[in-house]
């Protein structure tokens, strides 16, 4: 039972998130691309203010699998970075913690394009 | 007439002719298809806590995203995510799957152009601004960070 409420806590903040884009979309009929733009740099500075960890802990992937969450890794590895090695971890620190996501999505595309062909549009 | 003038008007009658799109169901659907794919996420990774019981956290994570970019990829690949996509908006373009959309969709679709100047480069359409700004955005907090020394 108690997972099934942690589950749907990360339903509703999961959809919520989602529906507060979609919104943004209808009233302002921004593209997708500007919407995941907008929603990686919130998730940033989100991370950067200590926020996202609150809501990490309250919603768990309801919080990460939104692009909000990449935009948080972006942010965490950063100040990670800092925190361990100084300048330079800052300049590798973003990218490591994003390594993963990036590369499998690069590598997926890849593999994926190998084997299928683009569909016509209806 | 002046300019100003000419492009509200246009924009007005640009706004007649394009279908309106029903508000409450796109919400719904867009506030459901996330909300599920957030649930299926945090699926994976209690999959992998029960597999690797000795895991971070921090790997778990990883791999819950691993796992969803994968597989919309793969749906992408057989034009599932499109679909889904058609009726649940921002449902399925804010999620991380949404991201790997965004890859594997120009890369299939750019194929037919070339490997390099056709699928390579188109690849990064919509996720190169997403990581440039994601990049600058993290560096800059990082560089307040390392000013302040919080």
């Amino acid at each position: 039972m108690e997972t099934f409420y942690s589950y749907l806590i990360i339903f509703a903040v999961g959809g919520f998130i989602c529906l507060l884009a979609q919104i943004l979309i209808i009233r302002t009929k921004m593209t997708s691309s500007r919407i995941l733009v907008l929603f990686v740099v919130i998730g940033a500075f989100l991370e950067g203010i200590q926020v996202f960890k609150y809501l990490e802990e309250f919603a768990g992937a309801g919080a990460r699998v939104p692009i909000i969450g990449f935009g948080a890794s972006l942010a965490r590895g950063a100040i990670q970075g800092i925190k361990e090695n100084g300048f330079l971890g800052l300049l590798a620190g973003p990218l490591s913690a994003t390594a993963i996501g990036i590369t499998v999505a690069v590598l997926g595309a890849y593999l994926f394009a190998l084997i299928f062909k683009s569909r016509t549009k209806k | 007439m002046d300019a100003k003038a000419r492009e509200k008007g246009y924009l007005k009658y640009v706004d007649s002719k394009t279908p309106q799109t029903k508000m409450w169901p796109t919400l719904f659907y867009a506030f459901l298809v996330g909300g599920i794919i957030c649930v299926i996420g945090e699926g994976l990774g209690d999959i992998a806590k029960l597999i690797w019981p000795t895991l971070a956290e921090q790997s778990i994570s990883a791999i819950t995203s691993a796992g969803l970019v994968f597989l919309a990829s793969f749906l992408t690949g057989i034009g599932v995510y499109d679909k889904i996509g058609a009726f649940a908006g921002a449902g399925s373009i804010v999620p991380i799957t949404g991201f790997s959309n965004s890859i594997a969709s120009p890369a299939i679709e750019f194929k037919n152009e070339g490997f390099i100047f056709g699928m390579a480069a188109k690849m990064f359409v919509v996720a190169g601004p997403v990581i440039v700004n994601g990049l600058a955005s993290a560096f800059v907090i990082g560089i307040i960070y390392f000013i302040f020394g919080i």
